[in-house]
């Protein structure tokens, strides 16, 4: 049974601030399920509600309404002591890093064990193994003030992870770094669910993040969830307009359609375009080649972009198609039949 | 040397030694300023912590209490020193028996500088990073650690910036209460230098205060560039 359910329940939270006569409504309505061993993505735009939901998780903001159950254990009814041992089954990493300035590295990752009960030896020996994970193990002595963001963003991976926590939350842990560093920050985040197993909560407003190491997805505007999913799912097939503007932003196809209406393209384009979404093994077919062959319709691919989500292949193309317009027309029906996702642009209309 | 000390400070050898000289002040000021800044410093502690922890976003809010607190800190604030010293007569009487003397002058100077030393204490702890103190929440730390572990340590440096401060206007507060009846340095200064027109002796007064002051200052700009990182 515990198996089934997940390791995070949140149902039907609400959170509401009350500020100066003004009623804030930061998190509407929201449920979401994080299985054990899950890297669950949520994604939007600053102010959407993403960082009140995940305090919810562990009570760092307290709920207006909905329950909170995490590891079967029902949080808001907890004492004040028992939920501070719950906290320590839930590490949390920030955008900031909000590291001790006062202290080395070392003291910033044994700050959490000091009421461990461990003996100082066993203590040194985890901090050092940590430390170890993070590849910091010679950076013991220095201080926060002397390591870089990325640097001190593994101080307080190493931190959050000193009481084996079974939940990481990663509230924009990487929105403060640069690309190269986040890269890096993430494939830590990623090898620490597989080798360590623990369940990662991930909030962001990058999709790229989400690509890279979340298994499921949840995107919210203005403190609802509007949709959730499988990573691939979401990736290949967004159905609302945020998600697809997270993707498209992603797989860049928005800045290359953009660029397409104001160069002036579009006069000298003929045809008609086309932008096909696929998913998996349709992208071993030589799609372009048949529709020549059959239909004798020319594709002229404008973009295209191919990436590996999960070990499946998840991409995308934009290409004007010219022929014979009963042709072009049936040629789009072959591709309809197809399993991708077929969507025909029409540049013109959509004034930009 | 001897004979120039003479020369050109007649008065202050005059005063040096006896229940009314030098040496007798300068032990008075120090007297007052190190023990009330001791009361002061432990109650202007605690007030500023529970300024901070109690306030709209400290972590254990408490409204109504902050809202007292925060207006008696004021309160005792505004009250001009010279005037809290007469005021505050029977107070003083009842704490320590006396209302003269360098004894006499530690309970205003304690109830002058506290509420000094709480907004100081405040403003310290309230610059520690909000984030930092999350993560001790996040962390699972009780209210009272977070006190002793995250606000007083990374607001350490802070505070003995403002607690350099606070004794320094202390010391300008020994003098004034040395003037009335208090004895010390400030005493010195104006009822045998001033009154009696024997310059050398405000002088030399000063230039005491002026070095305790200098060492005080080396002190906590030493302490404090040792302990930021």
């Amino acid at each position: 049974m515990a198996e089934q359910n997940g390791i995070i329940q949140l149902k039907n939270i609400d959170v509401t601030f009350h500020n100066e006569g003004k009623t804030i409504e930061a998190v509407k309505d929201v449920s979401i399920d994080v299985k054990k061993g899950d890297v669950f993505g949520v994604i939007g735009y600053s102010g959407a509600g993403k960082s009140t939901l995940v305090r919810v998780i562990n009570l760092l903001q307290k709920p207006t309404a909905g329950s909170v159950v995490v590891n079967n254990q029902n949080m808001l009814q907890l004492s004040q002591k028992d939920l501070r041992s719950a906290r320590r089954n839930i590490g949390m990493i920030f955008q900031h890093f909000n590291l001790m300035n006062s202290l080395t590295v070392y003291g910033n990752v044994d700050f959490p064990l000091r009421d461990s009960g461990l003996s100082k030896s066993e203590r040194k020996q985890k901090i050092d193994r940590l430390l170890d994970i993070v590849g910091l193990a010679d950076r013991a002595k220095n201080y926060p003030s002397q390591l870089s963001g990325g640097q001190k963003q593994r101080v307080a991976i190493a931190r959050a992870l000193a009481n084996d926590p079974e939940i990481l939350i990663s509230d924009e842990a990487t929105s403060a770094l640069d690309p190269k560093t986040t890269t890096e920050i993430l494939d830590l985040l990623g090898r620490l669910n597989k080798e360590l197993g623990i369940t990662i909560v991930i909030i962001t407003h990058e999709m790229d993040a989400i690509k890279q190491i979340c298994n499921r997805v949840s995107v919210m505007e203005n403190g609802r969830l509007i949709e959730e999913g499988d990573l691939l799912s979401i990736f290949g097939n967004p159905k609302e307009q945020l998600t697809k503007d997270f993707v498209n932003t992603s797989t860049h196809i928005g800045s290359v359609l953009d660029e397409i209406r104001d160069s002036g393209i579009v006069n000298k384009l003929s045809g008609r375009l086309i932008e096909l979404n696929y998913i998996g093994d349709s992208t071993n077919e030589p799609i372009v080649v048949e529709l020549y062959k059959r239909f004798k319709v020319e594709a002229n691919i404008l973009f295209s972009n191919i990436e590996r989500l999960q070990n499946t292949t998840v991409g995308i193309m934009l290409f004007a198609l010219t022929g014979d317009d009963d042709k072009v027309e049936e040629a789009i029906q072959y591709l309809n039949g197809l399993k991708v996702n077929v969507k025909e642009i029409s540049l013109k209309k959509e004034g930009k | 040397m001897a004979g120039l000390v003479n020369k050109f400070l007649p008065n202050v050898v005059a005063n040096w030694e006896g229940d009314n000289g030098f040496v007798t002040a300068i032990w008075q000021t120090l007297y007052m300023t190190f023990v009330s800044a001791l009361f002061a410093g432990i109650i202007g502690i605690i007030l500023g912590i529970l300024l901070v922890i109690t306030a709209e976003d400290g972590i254990t809010p408490h409204k109504n209490f902050y809202y007292w607190l925060d207006k008696l800190v004021n309160l005792f604030r505004s009250i001009p020193f010279i005037i809290l010293l007469a005021v505050i007569g029977p107070f003083t009487k009842l704490i320590v028996g006396q209302t003269i003397g360098p004894t006499g002058a530690l309970v205003p100077l304690v109830v002058g500088t506290a509420p000094f030393f709480a907004r100081q204490v405040q403003l310290a702890l309230v610059e520690v990073d909000p984030g930092v103190i999350e993560a001790a929440e996040a962390i699972g730390l009780s209210p009272m650690k977070i006190i002793f572990r995250v606000y007083l340590r990374e607001g350490l440096p802070e505070l003995i910036r403002s607690g350099t401060l606070t004794i320094i206007s202390l010391i300008g507060l020994t003098a004034m209460a040395g003037a009335v009846g208090g004895g010390g340095l400030g005493n010195m200064a104006i009822s045998v230098g001033y009154q009696r027109f024997e310059n050398d002796v405000t002088i030399v007064s000063m230039i005491f205060i002026l070095i305790l002051v200098f060492i005080i200052q080396g002190i906590g700009d030493y302490a404090v560039r040792k302990l930021e990182h």
